[in-house]
């Protein structure tokens, strides 16, 4: 347990050296402030449209480290290392994907408050996004990780990542985003989804960085 | 219980090219091999196979006792000082404590506050061994150690081997460079091919 303890504060420690939530939050409110000079001025459509936005921008923040996550510890032998002391791979994903949303979900969260003022939104639908994004956010940290354990060792592997991982938050997008009105149920399908990829991811991403390995 | 490692009849193929066949050893507490043989015969190979990190094609690798190794890559954060690298995987083998005995085995200790990134190959490659020796593992994988040591670091390594052998401790060496080594057991590989 301290083991994966210690896997998880080097995790966290290193997204937040390398930039980590100021990059995750500006880059979040970046995509927010984008949409409404696509969209324009107009409060009401903006309020409408605004909880979806939100909801890509959380995705694309989530993305935005899938490079550093898995990678360079297959590069500098961290995963080889672990290996030879017994860890299995399943594991060390699991702590990745709590260190991934420790670094990236509180503060995507936060600036979820900004970003509701800047897109006009009601008190009641920033609670109901809050509420989305803390059952959300996990699962995005799944899918992230995930991917970035498929990618490792490819040439461009930020661009392969994004086709691999967006079509997989599909789901998350539409009960996420579809939360904000749909009440109860809609947060129990949200939960539903983020509980199946919590359970696959470290499997997965641990079988990819197995075979990474040799 | 004392550390044993054993080779029955391995064999070790790579992207379909078969490295070595038929391979076997056996080391027991104290023992040594140096594994040599030209560029690209399965060196690396060997010790991956040694360290749990690559299936044999054939054969099998009986292991008693925990595994240390050293590869071209050392695992150590760049960003963080010498000594907090090294604490890292100390605290995940739940020692602790040898850090400083390590660093000063290597003549490191001066070295302990710098950042891993600003250190040079040699110090690097020490870094490493200094991870190796502070794990008490009782069985050392060790792929090209001497790459990059000065002659003092190279005398440093030889003690060290040394003094885990006298301490019931196995090692495995796989290098291309003269390390005295008094007497190990000699894998050359490729000689029968």
């Amino acid at each position: 347990m301290t083991v994966v303890i210690a896997l998880i504060a080097r995790d966290v420690r290193r997204a937040w050296a390398s930039g980590g939530a100021t990059l995750v939050v500006a880059f979040f409110l970046l995509v927010a402030i984008l949409f409404p000079f696509a969209i324009g001025p107009d409060a009401r459509l903006l309020a409408r449209v605004g909880g979806g936005v939100i909801w890509a921008a959380a995705l694309l923040a989530a993305l935005l480290p899938v490079e550093r996550l898995v990678a360079p510890d297959g590069d500098a032998g961290v995963l080889d290392q672990l290996a030879v002391r017994g860890l299995s791979m399943t594991t060390v994903a699991a702590a990745k994907i709590v260190a991934h949303w420790l670094s990236f979900g509180p503060p995507v969260m936060l600036a979820a408050v900004a970003a509701a003022g800047l897109l006009d939104l009601s008190g009641r639908t920033l609670l109901a996004i809050e509420l989305g994004l803390l059952i959300g956010t996990p699962g995005l940290a799944a899918l992230a990780v995930t991917t970035a354990a498929l990618v490792m060792g490819l040439r461009g592997a930020g661009a392969v990542a994004g086709l691999v991982m967006l079509p997989l938050a599909v789901p998350l997008l539409i009960f996420g985003a579809g939360s904000i009105e749909g009440g109860a149920g809609a947060f129990k399908l949200l939960g539903a989804i983020v509980l199946l990829l919590l359970a696959g991811a470290p499997f997965v991403a641990g079988a990819a960085m197995r075979a990474a390995l040799d | 219980m004392s550390a044993a490692l054993a080779f029955d009849a391995v064999s070790c193929a790579r992207g379909g090219r078969m490295l070595f066949a038929d391979l076997s050893f056996a080391l027991r507490a104290g023992a040594a091999a140096v594994v040599v043989g030209a560029n690209g015969i399965g060196k690396s190979s060997l010790v991956r196979v040694a360290a749990g990190l690559l299936p044999p094609a054939a054969g099998t690798v009986a292991i008693t006792g925990n595994r240390a190794l050293l590869t071209e890559d050392n695992a150590l954060d760049p960003e963080l000082p010498l000594a907090r690298a090294l604490g890292f995987w100390a605290a995940i083998d739940g020692r602790p404590l040898p850090i400083a005995a390590a660093l000063a085995a290597f003549d490191l200790t001066a070295l302990a506050p710098v950042p891993v990134r600003l250190l040079s190959t040699g110090q690097r490659k020490r870094a490493g061994l200094a991870r190796v020796a502070a794990s008490g593992a009782p069985i050392w994988l060790l792929d090209e150690p001497a790459n990059g040591l000065d002659q003092r670091a190279t005398t440093l390594l030889e003690a060290a081997i040394a003094q885990h052998r006298a301490a019931g401790g196995i090692a495995l060496v796989a290098t291309h460079l003269p390390l005295a080594l008094p007497g190990a057991h000699r894998i050359v590989l490729g000689a029968a091919a």
